[in-house]
């Protein structure tokens, strides 16, 4: 039925034409793409307000002040962190890589023409960008200084626009939420014949588990940010202590989200590191069942932990401690997975693409963010990292050195797929190079700093601190110079970039590679493809696959 | 929302990613499960929320619910036992293909949602006439029985977890009319039902709600 519908060179992007075919499409692949390029956009903006905030701290400071000598006001920093974080967790870091590359990939992973509710699909596009659309609102109007986590009870009394931003942040919540009720159905409904739990992509794993924490956690959030909304409307009293209320009840339901949050940034990252290592060593993934659970296993200790940021709130010490051991079980899992990765390049056949460079520098990164949480995670180091540039730094590494690589490095691993384009390799693997430079000279002083006392937010700091506020700022220059070399390499490839002619470049054994065409079709295969094997046999597969290629 | 399936547009009821209509069926009922999970954590959040306030000020929730009238409370949860009866009915009568008897049963659930308003809009005018308004609008008159300035933390939460129920209500109210319509469309028989069968779970999730915020805020002390 299918093939008849669709002529030789017909695919997902020139099936139908127009604005309107795109903004109403159900067709998950186009969905994939609309959120890549509107979460670009804010990564973008996002991006330009964190150079704003690193030019400011690099002037001179306190002794020899004037009113002149500073960029922007305090004010006005409060509220550029806040776009900078709001904007960052909520619309791109969050979103990320289930809304992009779980959309696109999810289906042709599992064999399926499609997610199971595709119109469900389209709906939690376009509340993201009524949500997002809110927290532009406060961008424009009003501003917003709480930071991103909006903590009460500064957030019921500071005069910005905490509603119209805690509104647009229920709304995205919202379309998380729906998105992950699509992907968990898609992933037990929709898998192509053969295709049982054990033979699913760890991508799928990892997304499956990433939807459960957006399903569950989700809602809470939600419940708190209305109450705070109610609390700035009508003063109610439950997280305002003048009003007989407790702000530390206000911490425990936003953490309650927030920590599984960090896991719905990271999970999805996994996944795609998983994919990348074995296409780009050519090996089975070691250890595929230990993986796959150790994904669940992440998504259920996350729930457990949210504890840890409140060690110096006042919560009871017996809660801290409590916290701080669970804390220590998500080493596991995630130990797991880093040797794992580990073990599959050990004598893999490692070619040094463009998807691998950045897979390098994503275990890199990662293993300095995923070794400092534990500095974060021990109670007593805690007490003295807490709220300063060491825990900046130490988020920076795990969300920009953990997802938004994975995230890069798989977008130009599946780009040949996304855009039926080649890009170049060298520009791809220099881009790698200057973002993993950059990346460094301006996280890796911010640890240094945060040990010696620099706090978080402030905007203004002595004199010892100017070094590592300079080496700092001038890294995060490097790392803006090597992400316009990532997005200069993709318009490249768009415009004038050669037509990629084969559907499998990696030679990778996974679905969405061996039975699609070079470029999906609308209904993403010809026929139903049948799983019959794992997605990593690469070990078995290896010399046929070189003799000749798809 | 995620029940939504192609049915309406499609005219064997299957969308074109489905490979049977088992599949669409189930998955259209897994959906609506896993949201309604989604539901619970939504007011547990709520409920969490009035332990933390009960344990701070068990004499101010006391004095609130004492002011609670079970009476009413008790008429709203039969009726909306009822209303739960009366929604499966009305998925057991698509089911078996009886079009009036669907329609009949989906309209005394509705009526029963309405009332179910009524009551409780009538329960905050009472409250609203003693003073008792929302956080810090809270000023009892003279003659209220209640004068303790804390028990506004529990009216406070009284009316946002009432107010959270009622708005569900609305929701499903909304739904209810949707099905209504394709009900007398002739949209739904024996095959095609799931539309509707998730909008019966979506009711009885309301009625479970209530069933727990009932106790809570009226009965317990």
């Amino acid at each position: 039925m299918l093939t008849s519908h669709h002529d030789a060179g017909s695919n997902y992007l020139n099936a139908k034409k127009g604005f309107m075919s795109w903004l109403f499409t159900v067709d998950h692949k186009r969905i994939g793409i609309m959120y890549f390029v509107s979460i670009g956009v804010f990564f973008l903006v996002a991006g330009l307000f964190a150079l704003l905030l690193r030019a400011e701290l690099m002037q001179v400071r306190i002794p020899d002040a004037t009113a002149t000598s500073y960029m922007i006001s305090a004010d006005h920093y409060n509220e550029a962190f806040t776009f900078h974080g709001a904007i960052m967790v909520f619309l791109v870091i969050i979103p990320s890589i289930p809304a992009t590359l779980g959309n696109f990939l999810l289906p042709l992973m599992i064999g399926a023409k499609d997610v199971a509710f595709p119109k469900l699909n389209l709906i939690s596009y376009h509340l993201y960008i009524v949500g997002a659309l809110f927290l532009v609102y406060t961008v424009a109007f009003g501003g917003l200084d709480t930071g991103w986590t909006f903590y009460t009870p500064y957030s019921t009394q500071t005069s910005t626009s905490v509603i119209a931003a805690v509104f647009g942040a229920f709304i995205l919540g919202f379309a998380s939420i729906l998105t992950g009720v699509n992907f968990i159905v898609t992933v037990h409904k929709m898998r192509a014949p053969g295709m049982t739990w054990v033979r699913m992509p760890l991508f799928v794993w990892a997304i499956y588990a990433t939807s459960v924490i957006q399903v569950l956690a989700t809602p809470v959030v939600g419940v708190t940010l209305i109450l705070v909304a109610i609390e700035r409307l009508l003063g109610i009293g439950i997280f305002d202590s003048t009003l007989g209320g407790d702000p530390i009840l206000f911490q425990n339901f936003f953490w309650f989200y927030s920590h599984p949050a960090v896991y719905i940034m990271i999970l999805p990252a996994f996944g795609l590191v998983s994919e990348m290592i074995t296409a780009h060593s050519r090996k089975s993934i070691f250890g595929y069942k230990a993986v796959a659970i150790s994904s669940i296993g992440i998504a259920v200790i996350g729930f457990f932990v949210w504890g840890h940021h409140m060690f110096t709130s006042g919560q009871s010490a017996l809660a801290s401690v409590f916290f701080s051991l669970l804390t220590y079980g998500v080493a596991v899992p995630t130990a797991i997975k880093v040797f794992s990765w580990v073990a599959t390049l050990y004598k893999g056949s490692i070619s040094f693409t463009t998807p691998m460079c950045y897979t390098f520098v994503f275990l890199f990164l990662f293993l300095i963010g995923g070794l400092t949480g534990i500095f974060l995670g021990a109670l007593s180091t805690d007490v003295h990292l807490h709220n300063t540039y060491f825990v900046v730094a130490h988020f920076h590494y795990v969300m920009m050195g953990g997802t938004i690589i994975a995230w890069i490095g798989a977008v130009f691993h599946w780009w040949p797929k996304m855009t039926g384009k080649k890009y170049s390799e060298t520009w791809g693997i220099i881009s790698s190079v200057v973002v993993f430079i950059g990346f460094n000279l301006t996280f890796f002083p911010q640890f240094v700093m945060g040990t010696r006392g620099m706090p978080r937010r402030y905007y203004d700091y002595l004199p010892e601190y100017y070094n590592f506020h300079l080496l700092s700022s001038i890294g995060s220059f490097v790392l803006a110079i090597g992400l316009f070399i990532v997005l200069f390499t993709w318009l490249h490839s768009i415009f004038y970039g050669e037509k990629e002619t084969r559907s499998n470049p990696w030679r990778a054994k996974s679905i969405d590679w061996t039975d699609t065409a070079v470029v999906p079709i609308e209904h993403n295969f010809e026929k139903q493809p049948i799983s019959s094997h794992g997605p990593y046999e690469f070990d078995e597969l290896v010399k046929p696959a070189k003799a000749g290629e798809h | 929302m995620s029940h939504q399936d192609h049915g309406a547009s499609h005219p064997k009821y299957q969308a074109h990613h489905f490979k049977t209509m088992e599949q669409q069926t189930s998955a259209g009922k897994l959906g609506m499960w896993v949201f309604m999970a989604q539901e619970l954590l939504f007011f547990s959040g709520l409920f969490c929320a009035f332990g933390y306030v009960k344990f701070m000020y068990p004499e101010a929730v006391a004095l609130g619910q004492s002011s609670m009238d079970w009476r009413l409370g008790t008429i709203n949860s039969i009726i909306l036992l009822v209303s739960s009866l009366t929604m499966s009915l009305c998925v057991r009568s698509t089911r078996s293909n009886n079009r009036s008897a669907a329609a009949k049963f989906l309209l005394a659930t509705m009526v029963c949602g309405f009332v179910f308003l009524a009551i409780k809009g009538a329960e905050w005018g009472m409250h609203f006439h003693e003073g008792y308004f929302p956080g810090k609008y809270f000023h009892p008159i003279a003659e209220a029985p209640i004068q303790n300035p804390m028990a506004h933390v529990f009216f406070g939460l009284y009316y946002v977890m009432t107010g959270m129920h009622a708005m569900h209500i609305v929701v499903g109210l909304g739904l209810m009319l949707w099905m209504l319509v394709r009900i007398v469309k002739g949209e739904f028989n024996s095959e095609n039902y799931v539309a509707l069968e998730n909008t019966s779970l979506f009711w009885h999730l309301v009625d479970i709600v209530w069933i727990f915020v009932f106790p809570l805020l009226y009965l317990s002390k």
